[in-house]
């Protein structure tokens, strides 16, 4: 059975983002495991944000790429732990990079925006993944898609996305 | 059980009927970043109440989905806060002006995601381990939602005499409904009796604490929370709920058994 499981993340392992085709849900950390349950080999996946919209997609391309490897799998949402972008490899920050959206940096540990008074006191500098500039703004909390921020380069002015630490 | 589906209910439907009435500005924002930031929190709002809603229909078991829960269910079965089902604007009287009114948006979303940031991070802790892992999923969302409200509401608040004018307006309108937040239902009661639900008393203080924190930088005065004490959650709703729950559950009226 071990067998099955090692061929069912080898199938997986370059599964694209239905959202963000550059990256792997593997290097996401959206896929979570795969496992032996009481009815046969489980896929474990979990979301990024309550609301995102791509994850029936995401249980539908899993599915439909195992099946075409002759694999029958059960696909499971975890809630806990909620994902974060933590969670995301390096090798899926580099390829965010390379497609022009600033990867996220990491979640401070503890980090706590209830409580806080006052704007805290570092503001993370966001460099521009097109001119690498670190003279960067944010325009908008929110981007194209619940995962990203819109940023903007003051120095080469493209705006670009940024995927929000979480 | 009935304790704990009564709860969900309420929780869930609160992220619904708010997802809803923000979700009124998707195509209407006052600039194209913040039509895109309230569509971005009502899809947060509205992912949460579907993980509260499909844990009630497993719950419930059955033929309950989480579609009937949120589409044939009529107004006196909803038991959100009455504060969230109210219109984008203040009382209409004279030449109205606007019935999509942005200062109105904002404190709304303020007050009630100061109040969820710190309710999700109680249920963390909450006995019924489902609630407890959405709790934890919401609580990073609702933490980034308070932050946007409060940016803007700082921007209003301190901003021009016009919008400061309106932003203390809309203060004045709800910040009287959230008096409801502090009285227990008989279902809070019954929830937080079997270590389900969180008696808001204990987060009372930091909620305060948020508030005026906030409103002092904003130069927004903090009214006096007096008068009747609205009922929603006990199922005692405004007119206005109607109308919004009309436009949201006609399509899938009029289709019954539509799939999609």
């Amino acid at each position: 059975m071990t067998a099955s499981i090692d061929a069912a993340w080898a199938a997986l392992e370059d599964l694209a983002d239905p959202e963000i085709p550059v990256i792997s849900l593997r290097d996401l950390g959206i896929l979570r495991d795969v496992r032996l349950g009481a009815d046969g080999l489980e896929v474990v996946i979990t979301p990024t944000y309550s609301g995102c919209p791509a994850m029936g997609q995401i249980e539908d391309d899993v599915k439909s790429t195992l099946l075409a490897k002759g694999i029958a799998a059960r696909v499971v949402t975890q809630l806990a732990p909620a994902w974060t972008t933590d969670w995301m490899t390096e090798a899926g920050k580099a390829k965010l990079h390379a497609y022009g959206i600033a990867p996220p940096h990491q979640t401070p540990a503890g980090s706590n925006v209830v409580r806080f008074i006052a704007r805290p006191a570092k503001v993370e500098t966001v460099p521009c993944p097109r001119c690498g500039s670190g003279h960067t703004v944010e325009s908008s909390h929110f981007g194209s898609t619940a995962c990203k921020a819109l940023y903007k380069c003051l120095d080469c002015q493209e705006p670009f996305d940024y995927f929000k630490p979480y | 059980m009935s304790a704990t589906i009564d709860y969900l209910l309420h929780l869930a439907d609160n992220a619904l009927v708010l997802g809803q009435r923000n979700a009124e500005w998707c195509g209407h924002g006052p600039i194209l970043e913040e039509d895109i930031a309230l569509a971005n929190v009502s899809l947060d709002l509205i992912g949460q109440a579907r993980l509260l809603y499909q844990l009630v229909a497993t719950l419930k078991g059955g033929n309950t989905t989480e579609d009937r829960l949120a589409y044939f269910r009529d107004a006196g079965e909803f038991r959100n806060y009455t504060l969230l089902e109210l219109p984008h604007h203040g009382p209409l009287s004279g030449y109205a002006q606007s019935s999509l009114d942005y200062g109105t948006t904002i404190v709304r979303n303020f007050l009630y995601s100061a109040l969820m940031a710190l309710l999700w991070e109680a249920l963390e802790k909450s006995a019924n381990t489902d609630l407890a892992a959405i709790a934890a999923k919401s609580l990073k969302e609702v933490r980034y939602h308070l932050r946007h409200s409060r940016d803007w509401l700082l921007r209003l608040g301190d901003g021009t005499d016009e919008s400061h004018a309106r932003s203390q307006a809309a203060l004045d309108h709800l910040f009287p409904y959230t008096q409801e937040f502090w009285v227990s239902s008989p279902a809070e009661s019954a929830a937080i009796e079997a270590g389900i639900g969180v008696d808001l008393q204990t987060i009372k203080a930091d909620w305060d604490g948020i508030v005026d924190a906030a409103l002092a930088e904003a130069t927004l005065q903090r009214p006096v929370a007096e008068g009747y004490v609205s009922e929603g959650k006990k199922g005692l709703h405004s007119e206005h709920l109607g109308f919004l729950l009309a436009d949201m559950q006609s399509l899938a009226r009029a289709h019954p058994n539509g799939n999609w």
